[in-house]
């Protein structure tokens, strides 16, 4: 199982290595949600739903449920 | 008259663009919807020299021209349709410093459309605190555009831009990212059919239709839907779109690695300590908790004081209209229609006006990104999101400033669910019928010590409305067929200070399109109400006066005794009081008799009236509380005997209101923002259905 948006922790951040283009809105890739961009973990609603990112220096908030269509690769 | 060219404000949410629209144009701004749809459009005049007019137009916020939602499409719209009044002569981009990157995406679209263009970097205030330094020189070069640096907050470069506008003949229309690279072959073949038509906006037009439904609407391309080009699949559509956000983002990258400069390490900001307290799993919750709590103490308490003011004058501006004016059906008109149907209108005022108050500085400072964060999780469940709390909350108030708070909801069928729920809540006017009845039929009686039986069961009555508006939220959802984008993606904006002119605007249109929009139709109403009620046929009415005081000849009575009587009399057989006891059979399964009917259907202009109105027909005369209630609690069942007001008809008549669609301000407004009658009528119809058959089951299990 690769690491998913998902499962960072709280300041933790990583790269978009890929995801299911069926899945993740068009929106989503217009704020800056593209393979190779640096993704943060910000903070997450009870629940770790919903998730708050800062992806390539914009902040937005999105659902668990597309946050897990994102694969990324945590930053050693 | 000088000459005047049209200029289209476009940019991302949270850009500034609208203090920039409210820089330019001031208070010479008008807000209208455009035809057809529930969008808001606002549009301005601001003068750039002596012989030249900009007609403003400030288009929804969106990312990108790939339409999602019906405020994109109008951008998309506007900027397609060349034969529209609103085709704009310059687009000016509003993007701000700190998210250049990602605004420069919708910059790069506006620019292939070959429209002149203007950009417009806002914030610019911001760029010493936060060690940004930009080459503007290189950036208009290499995007081929006039750049401007502005504040609109700071009131920075406002005038550059009106230069730069007026200026417009000197822009560059040529595109900058060549799109047609992702799918050259397609697009050769298009650029062959269409030889006139820019080839960006022939792809625009074929893929506008694949994120967001079809909206029909005159347009020149018209053909091209149903040409050879749009054999494409949709998946392959969505995926050459998703290639051409990755072709844009590449240029974009590559332009401000030339010209932006960024030093991180100065970079500490406000955001990151504030979110962590105010979207605290606790703390978070607790603050959003208070501040309701102050927004609800506003709306509901601070308004009473304006709202007295303003039931005084309007009683005192009827009676001098009655003693003033020369008697006649004329002046009855004006002093008891149409004086307290202007008055109905204006007295929402007070509450509409804090609502907004609160709403604006909440959204202004960034602060409602953050509510929508913590109650998505709960939301979600019911088919909503975190957006349709505040709308929900507000409804404890006031259901007419929670429809209108719902034009923050981008997701159209979210928005009417919310909208159609909205009146379930228990709003401050059911507050006076309840506590009327609570105290004829319940008990007032000490549980658990510190409880108070009839203070729960107010409280239970407010879980009941919240509890009916989430759960028929969660039935619409499943039953209404409007498809919504499956997803939600939020931009949690910087924290800002809000702009007082900012603030200052949105209360004034808030108020005024209540006013001049719902306004004409509760007018309407009132005026309706007031002839039945004041008009009958037949002996009974028409010589009221003269039956009461033979009838009450031996009694004695005082002239006040005997105004009230003969008032009494009049109502009983005006239409009003036909309809009641034409609709006594049906409601006297719920254990009402006619009275309570006339009392009802008053109701309709306003749940309160339902006091006043058992005032007048048991002749009391004031509407001193002890008084009415020893009156109703006299009144005898004409059928069964015994109390007409018992535990079971108490609590039907409760649950009667607690669901019935009882005020015409609310269904007006429904009509107003959901642009047709269709809506208002199915949540009418609706809701006193769902209240007939909870007051004729409570009644029927309860006698």
């Amino acid at each position: 199982m690769s690491d998913t948006i998902a499962h960072l922790k709280r300041g933790e951040q990583a790269t978009i290595v890929s995801f299911n283009e069926e899945q993740v809105p068009l929106k989503l890739l217009e704020m800056g949600c593209l393979p190779g961009n640096v993704v943060m973990m910000m903070e997450s609603a009870p629940f770790q739903d919903p998730i708050y990112l800062n992806i390539n220096g914009t902040y937005l908030a999105i659902r668990r449920e597309t946050a897990q269509q994102i694969i990324v690769k945590r930053h050693g | 008259m000088g000459k005047s060219i049209n200029v289209s404000l476009i940019g991302n949410p949270n850009t500034g663009k609208t203090s920039l629209f409210n820089r330019l144009t001031g208070l010479n701004q008008k807000v209208g919807n455009y035809p057809g749809i529930t969008v808001e459009k606002k549009e301005g005049i601001c003068k750039l020299d002596r012989s030249l007019k900009a007609h403003i137009l400030d288009l929804p916020g969106t990312y990108s021209l790939n339409t999602s939602s019906l405020d994109e499409s109008v951008v998309v719209e506007t900027l397609l349709n060349k034969n529209s009044k609103d085709y704009p002569d310059v687009a000016v981009v509003v993007s701000d410093i700190e998210n250049l990157k990602r605004n420069l995406l919708l910059f790069t679209q506006i620019k292939d459309l070959e429209i002149p263009t203007i950009l417009v970097i806002n914030m610019a205030d911001r760029m010493q605190r936060k060690a940004i330094s930009l080459d503007i020189e290189l950036m208009e070069q290499e995007l081929n555009t006039r750049v401007v640096l502005v504040s609109a907050r700071k009131n920075i470069g406002v005038d550059d831009l009106k230069k730069a506008i007026s200026e417009y003949k000197n822009l560059k229309s040529v595109p900058c990212v060549n799109a047609s690279t992702i799918d050259p072959e397609y697009f050769e073949t298009l650029r062959k059919a269409y030889p006139k038509q820019s080839i960006y906006k022939l792809w625009l037009v074929i893929t506008q239709d694949v994120n967001f439904g079809k909206i029909d609407r005159n347009r020149d391309l018209e053909d091209l839907k149903s040409s050879s080009f749009a054999v494409k699949s949709e998946s392959d559509l969505k995926k050459m779109q998703h290639k051409e956000t990755v072709v844009r983002y590449q240029f974009i990258n590559s332009l401000l690695t030339k010209v932006l400069n960024v030093d991180k390490s100065q970079a500490k900001d406000l955001r990151t300590r504030l979110d962590r307290v105010l979207l605290h799993k606790v703390w978070g919750y607790l603050i959003f908790f208070v501040i309701l709590l102050l927004i609800f103490q506003a709306i509901y308490d601070w308004s009473t004081y304006p709202m007295d003011w303003i039931d005084t004058f309007f009683a005192k501006a009827s009676s001098w209209a009655q003693t003033s004016l020369p008697e006649g059906p004329f002046t009855d008109l004006i002093s008891e229609g149409i004086i307290p149907g202007l008055g109905g209108i204006v007295i929402f005022i007070p509450q509409i006006a804090f609502l907004f108050l609160f709403i604006a500085i909440l959204e202004e400072s960034g602060y409602m990104s953050r509510v929508v964060f913590l109650m998505d999780h709960i939301m979600k469940k019911f088919g909503l999101s975190g957006k349709s709390v505040v709308p929900l909350v507000s409804g404890t108030a006031c259901a007419i400033p929670a429809v209108m708070a719902t034009r923050n909801i981008e997701d159209w069928k979210e928005r009417l669910i919310t909208i159609l729920v909205v009146p379930f809540t228990t709003c401050s006017a059911r507050l006076p019928v309840y506590l009327i009845i609570i105290a004829l039929v319940i008990p007032e009686q000490e549980v658990w010590w510190i409880f108070n039986m009839q203070g729960l069961t107010l409280m239970l009555l407010y879980m009941l409305g919240f509890g009916a508006a989430i759960f028929s939220a969660w039935v619409l959802n499943k039953i209404l067929p409007i498809k919504r984008k499956a997803f939600f993606v939020m931009e949690m904006p910087a924290y800002k200070l809000p702009m007082l002119k900012n603030v200052g605007i949105t209360v004034l249109e808030k108020t005024k399109s209540f006013v001049l929009g719902a306004g004409k139709i509760i007018m309407a109403i009132s005026v309706i109400l007031w002839l039945l009620a004041s008009h009958g046929i037949g002996e009974q009415f028409t010589n009221a006066e003269e039956i009461v005081k033979e009838q009450y000849a031996s009694q004695n009575l005082s002239e006040e005794e005997l105004t009230n009587k003969i008032a009494s009399q009049q109502l009983e057989h005006s239409f009003i009081g036909y309809i009641g006891k034409g609709i006594e059979p049906a409601v006297r399964p719920l254990g009402y008799d006619w009275k309570i009917g006339i009392a009802i259907v008053s109701s309709f202009a306003a749940r309160e009236v339902f006091v006043g109105t058992l005032a007048t027909i048991y002749s009391v005369g004031s509407d001193e509380e002890e008084t009415i209630k020893n009156r109703m609690r006299a009144e005898v069942n004409p059928i069964l005997g015994g109390p007409l007001f018992n535990f079971a008809s108490g609590i039907s008549l409760l649950l009667f209101y607690a669901f019935a669609m009882q005020c015409m301000s609310t269904l007006a407004i429904v009509k107003r923002e959901t642009n047709s009658w269709k809506w208002p009528a199915i949540q009418f119809t609706a809701m006193t259905v769902i209240a007939y058959f909870a007051a004729l089951a409570a009644y029927q299990i309860l006698k």
